[in-house]
């Protein structure tokens, strides 16, 4: 087997055959190369040896907990990982995203929707690596970190430091859900871990000043009861 | 006679067998060398097995050997680990005894403790050393020990039968037949006393002449064979528990069980030993019993303590055993027997009473009172007989006393032949020792017929002494007065006696009456401890009060709003209860009626059912005649009987209560597992569908115009499918009441955000605007299910509104709560219905072509509801649906405000 260096590696961990299929047909015709597992174990041993650029994985799977899964295998890798689980399971989705998962779909989703996030995930995992991260535009947005100036259309905006660390924060992770937790570790520190509307009050106020449409952004957007995703 | 049935192995006996079996590998092993007499070389084969294992790597320690300096058996021990011994002193001298504690500390896997029967030291922990091995065995270390035929308590009187001496020291024969393996040390007689002849027997010292005695050839025959067939019984009793185990054939089984009569005689070891070999043979169950008569109440304690004994025998050797007290023993013997079904009685031969040859025996008695048991009469040695086993001759002397006339016909008959057996003695001695004679007549007679015959007996001999033996003789002229004074005492005597028998009697009939009391009662609360509804409890308390006081009894229990019940008739006839008195009992939780300070007129007593937690009902009971609840022993005995009568109402009220708690959970559980597998079992194939129909839209080549509007089609109707198993699951878990909101302090504009992403879709060809009130407070929400009913109120304004309609989300802040509305300009709803489509399964329009079932709406109400709001719906005055509801505000957490030190900076 000859493997083409510049198709991205995937790695699915589903136990459910027909998803596992359509997962593959979907990332396939997507020009990416994809191994199946039906079980973590095997999950983990494929992870190990298939040098991946991506792992999905379902959270329900049969023989042990997911959760454990995405702490081992980042113990020794930062790749993306995406989750995929069922709706009202949103403390499932909270965990595996403290655990170090950096996005997550809900079931029943389109292979748009998964191809799409699937790129947008090896693109700033390629971007990470190779570009100077002093300068980020996004919409009609220009942040400069080395200045500390954040532009809206050319004009100059005020944060307050809070607001400021929140948006380095959110921009730092694109495309990725970040849980209330780990926002609240990363700006406020360790010790307001639970308070969590301290989050969305400031989230609004940060909205506010670089959205058009609050009630519609296109930036900053909420998973409910989950947390936010920064998309640029 | 023999109830014979299949023995298939009973489910039970094996389970049984089984937790025999777990509790045997727990314990260590018993393995016994068993020999006929001393000198056989038990202990000699012990040690040559140990030295063998410890060749094997066990670990092998030699608790105690009894070398008796023999050379051969010292130097089995050499390269053994021998355990110390441990100093007792008693009684100034030291003496050396197995140490117990040393040997469970080192905790060996096998330890040899040599002469199972032997006697501990006193001050050792245990008397015997067989109790040492049983907790050897217990702490699971392996044993090995000796034993000689005529240590076996069974074969204990047997043995000193054959040899003439007595052995103290013995096991009780369970440790025998428990032991997991037997090893027969057998040495022919000949070569034994050759041995003997050797001197490589020991022998101690003192008791030389009488060893002398017990070595001779046809002793050790007879216990060679007693030992012999012991194992060969042993083995025997193992081949039929291999069968039963592997049920080879039917195994056939007699179920007579022994029913053993002791009284207070020396016999009572002879009979229990005969007996435990009877039931060994028979292999049935055996019951040993002694009944206490009101005569023996007065036993000495020395005699006591000996019954106490063979009853303690009787239990080390399997029996069941028991100690009743009852007037007559034979009634209670019997009693006994058919109460725990046994068939055979075995009691102790009575011994003749050539002076009263119409008197039954026992065994007679027993034949008369209950024909269908069999009697063994077991042979008493001399001596034993006259304190065996019998009816008690005060006993049927009291018997008879009620019998009224006999007593005065025997005292007449006793003063008779007083004087018959006076006229020779009258010439030889003095009148003063005549009169004991005629003294001694009517203390028999006191005894013996009581007070009355007694006064009589007195009279009569007075009489006979005065006419026939005071001068003048053949007068009643009285010479002297001090024969006044003879007269006084006779009669006193008679009367003190008479007096005595009487009260004793009475006492006797007192504690027998108490016992039964005390016999219902715990009998009673046995019943009770059993039984799990009120009617039970209604029998089992009609059952005591028919026994016990007799009379017309119910219960009547209260409700959970402290009202009585119906009755529940406790007897065949219920009382006619008043519910006045009854309701006011129980709410004063005192007694009423019958006997008590409250209504005394009525003839029913109405008492409280006091339990630790409250007040469970009342019992009502009507005494056949109305004075019997005045004595105190009465009403304590009905109180106490109340008492637990309420203890066991309050038991089967927890009882109902956990088991309707394990019903609920349990049903709980069934549910979410069901909701849980059906919502797996239906997404999954949702899920793949969506994709695969997503998934055919990518593929290359590309699909073809209509080709990719099917796929697309597909998808749409999947997703639809799926958004119906998920309000269908949603209305599932919320009638449930399954659903616990995870309430957080949230923003509506998230909500209504993340929700118009949900429903992007379906919103596409329509007008949205968001209206929400500047700086709304925080709400405690569940975001999650609030998005849901955004989701459906927004879907449902698709639904049933044309394309390009405006449909708006707005919200404003009122004094307590969050006013919040999704409107649009479609057609509006149906008059008179606003209400009835928040209804589940219920459409603003039957049979049309719109989809869904009618969930959504539903689902919104039990949400908002959930969070303590309510919903409508409305039409707008400008046309349109307008649906709204309210959120509580609830008490905002304060946000600290950020001092913002940077102004300016990040300019």
């Amino acid at each position: 087997m000859t493997i083409d260096s510049t198709k991205p590696v995937i790695i699915v961990v589903e136990d459910e055959a027909q998803i596992r299929r359509f997962v593959r047909l979907a990332l396939e015709v997507d020009n990416c190369i994809v191994h199946e597992a039906e079980t973590l174990q095997r999950g983990l041993i494929e992870a190990g040896t298939r040098h991946p650029d991506l792992v999905i994985l379902d959270l329900g799977l049969p023989d042990g907990d997911g959760v454990d899964f995405i702490r081992d295998l980042r113990v020794w890798s930062q790749i993306p990982i995406i989750v995929l689980s069922a709706r009202t399971e949103e403390t499932d989705k909270v965990r595996a995203l403290d655990a170090g998962a950096d996005d997550y779909l809900t079931k029943p989703f389109g292979a748009s929707e998964l191809v799409a996030r699937v790129r947008a995930h090896l693109r700033r995992r390629s971007l990470n690596s190779n570009e100077d991260n002093s300068v980020i535009e996004f919409g009609n947005i220009h942040i400069d970190f080395r200045k500390r100036i954040v532009e809206r259309a050319g004009e100059a905006l005020h944060l307050t430091p809070i607001e400021y660390r929140l948006l380095t924060y959110l921009v730092s992770n694109p495309d990725c859900v970040l849980t209330h937790r780990q926002i609240l570790k990363a700006v406020w520190g360790p010790s307001h871990i639970e308070d969590a509307h301290y989050v969305r009050i400031y989230m609004g106020h940060l909205r506010k000043k670089l959205e058009e449409n609050t009630s519609q952004p296109r930036h900053i957007t909420t998973e409910s009861s989950v947390g936010y995703r920064f998309m640029p | 006679m023999a109830d014979i049935k299949d023995q298939r192995p009973n489910p039970d006996e094996l389970l049984e067998k089984v937790q025999r079996e777990n509790e045997k590998a727990q314990r260590g092993k018993l393995k016994l060398f068993f020999g006929a007499s001393a000198g056989v070389g038990k202990t000699y084969g012990m040690l040559a097995a140990a030295r063998q294992l410890r060749a094997q790597g066990v670990d092998v320690v030699v608790g105690v050997v009894e070398t008796h300096g023999r050379k051969e058996t010292q130097a089995m021990t050499e390269g053994l680990e021998i355990l110390p011994l441990k100093k007792i002193s008693y009684r100034g001298r030291i003496l050396k005894e197995f140490d117990l504690d040393g040997a469970l500390a080192r905790k060996p896997e096998l330890i040899m403790v040599d002469e199972l029967a032997h006697s501990n030291v006193a001050g050792s922990r245990h008397p015997k050393r067989w109790q040492d091995v049983e907790e050897l065995l217990a702490a699971g270390i392996d044993v090995c020990s000796t034993v000689n035929v005529q240590h076996l308590e069974t074969l204990n009187d047997v043995v000193s039968g054959i040899t003439g001496i007595n052995v103290w020291e013995t096991i009780p024969d369970r440790i025998f037949e428990s032991a997991d393996e037997v090893v027969l040390v057998d040495l022919p007689p000949d070569e034994l006393l050759q041995r003997l002849k050797e001197g490589k027997v020991y022998l101690p010292q003192q008791a030389e002449r009488a060893i002398q005695n017990f070595f001779r050839k046809g002793n050790l025959i007879a216990l060679r064979e007693l030992a012999l067939r012991r194992t060969a019984d042993r083995v025997d009793v193992e081949m039929q528990q291999y069968r039963r185990e592997k049920a080879v054939t039917s195994v056939w089984k007699a179920r007579e069980s022994i029913l053993v009569c002791i009284g207070s005689g020396v016999g009572g070891d002879r009979i229990v030993r005969s007996a435990a070999r009877l039931a060994g043979l028979l292999a049935v169950p055996w019951h040993v019993i002694y009944i206490e008569t009101p005569e023996l109440q007065g036993l000495p304690d020395t005699k006591r303590d000996k019954i106490l004994k063979t009853l303690k025998m009787a239990q080390d050797m399997g029996a069941e055993t028991a100690s009743l007290s009852g007037n007559d023993a034979c009634e209670t013997a019997v009693d006994y027997a058919r109460q725990h079904n046994l068939s055979i009685v075995m009691a102790g031969r009575d011994h003749p009473r050539p002076w009263s040859p119409l008197r039954r025996s026992f065994a007679d008695k027993i034949g008369v009172l209950a024909p269908e048991l069999d009697v063994i009469q077991v042979s008493r040695e001399e001596g034993d007989a006259r304190e065996s086993f019998a009816i008690s001759p005060l006993q049927q002397q009291i018997d008879r006393m009620e019998k009224g006339w006999h007593g005065y016909a025997m005292a007449t008959l006793a003063c008779i032949v007083a004087t018959l057996i006076a006229a020779p003695l009258h010439t030889v001695f003095e009148l003063s020792n005549i009169v004991m004679l005629f003294l001694l007549t009517v203390v028999f007679v006191a005894i013996r017929y009581g007070r009355g015959p007694a006064m009589l007996a007195s009279f009569l001999g007075v009489a006979a002494f005065d006419f026939f033996y005071v001068p003048p003789r053949f007068s009643f002229a009285i010479g002297d007065m001090q024969y006044l004074l003879t007269f006084m005492i006779m009669l006193a005597v008679g009367l003190i006696t008479g007096q005595l028998t009487a009260g004793l009697k009475h006492q006797a009939r007192i504690a027998t009456s108490r016992e039964a009391r005390v016999r219902a009662l715990y009998e009673m609360s046995r019943d009770l401890s059993g039984a799990l509804i009120p009617e039970q409890i209604a029998e089992i308390c009609g059952r005591f009060i028919e026994s016990q006081f007799g009379g017309k009894a119910s219960i009547i229990l209260s409700n959970l709003e402290d009202k009585l019940k119906p009755p529940i008739a406790a007897t065949a006839k219920p009382p006619i209860i008043d519910h006045g008195i009854a309701q006011w009992a129980f709410d004063h939780e005192e007694a009423a009626g019958n006997g008590t300070d409250t209504l005394p007129g009525s003839s029913v007593l109405y008492l409280p059912l006091k339990a630790p937690m409250r007040v469970r009902g009342v019992f009502a009971f009507e005494p056949v005649n109305p004075g019997q609840l005045m004595t105190p022993e009465q009403r304590r005995l009905l109180e106490t009987f109340a008492r637990l009568i309420s203890i066991a109402l309050e038991r089967i009220h927890y009882v109902d209560i956990s088991q309707s708690f394990a019903v609920t959970m349990e049903s709980e559980r069934l549910r979410n597992s069901l909701l849980s597998a059906i919502s797996h079992d239906l997404r999954t194939p949702l899920s793949v569908l969506v994709g695969l129909a997503d998934s055919m839209t990518l593929t290359k080549p590309p699909l073809t115009g209509q080709q990719m509007e099917i796929a697309s089609t597909m998808r749409t109707e999947a997703m639809r499918m799926s958004a119906l198993v998920n309000n269908l699951l949603d209305m599932a878990r919320l009638q449930a009441g399954e659903v616990k909101l995870n309430r957080q302090w949230c923003l509506l504009e998230e909500v209504v955000e993340s929700s118009l992403r949900a429903v992007s879709t379906s919103l596409s060809h329509y007008k949205v605007s968001v209206r929400l009130e500047e700086n709304l407070p925080l709400l405690e929400i569940d975001a999650v299910l609030m998005e849901r009913v955004f989701c459906n109120l927004l879907e449902n304004a698709t639904k049933y509104t044309p394309e390009n309609s405006k449909i708006e989300i707005g919200a404003s802040s009122a004094d307590q709560e969050v006013i919040v509305w999704v409107e649009d300009n479609g057609p509006g709803l149906p008059k008179g219905k606003e209400e009835e489509i928040f209804k589940k399964f219920e459409r603003g329009q039957k049979e049309n072509a719109t989809p869904g079932v009618g969930l959504g709406l539903a689902i919104c109400r039990a949400i908002v509801e959930a969070h303590g709001g309510s919903i409508h719906a409305e039409n707008r005055s400008t046309g349109g649906a307008k649906f709204v509801f309210t959120l509580p505000k609830g008490n905002p957490p304060a946000i600290e405000p950020e001092f913002d030190s940077s102004e300016g900076e990040c300019v």
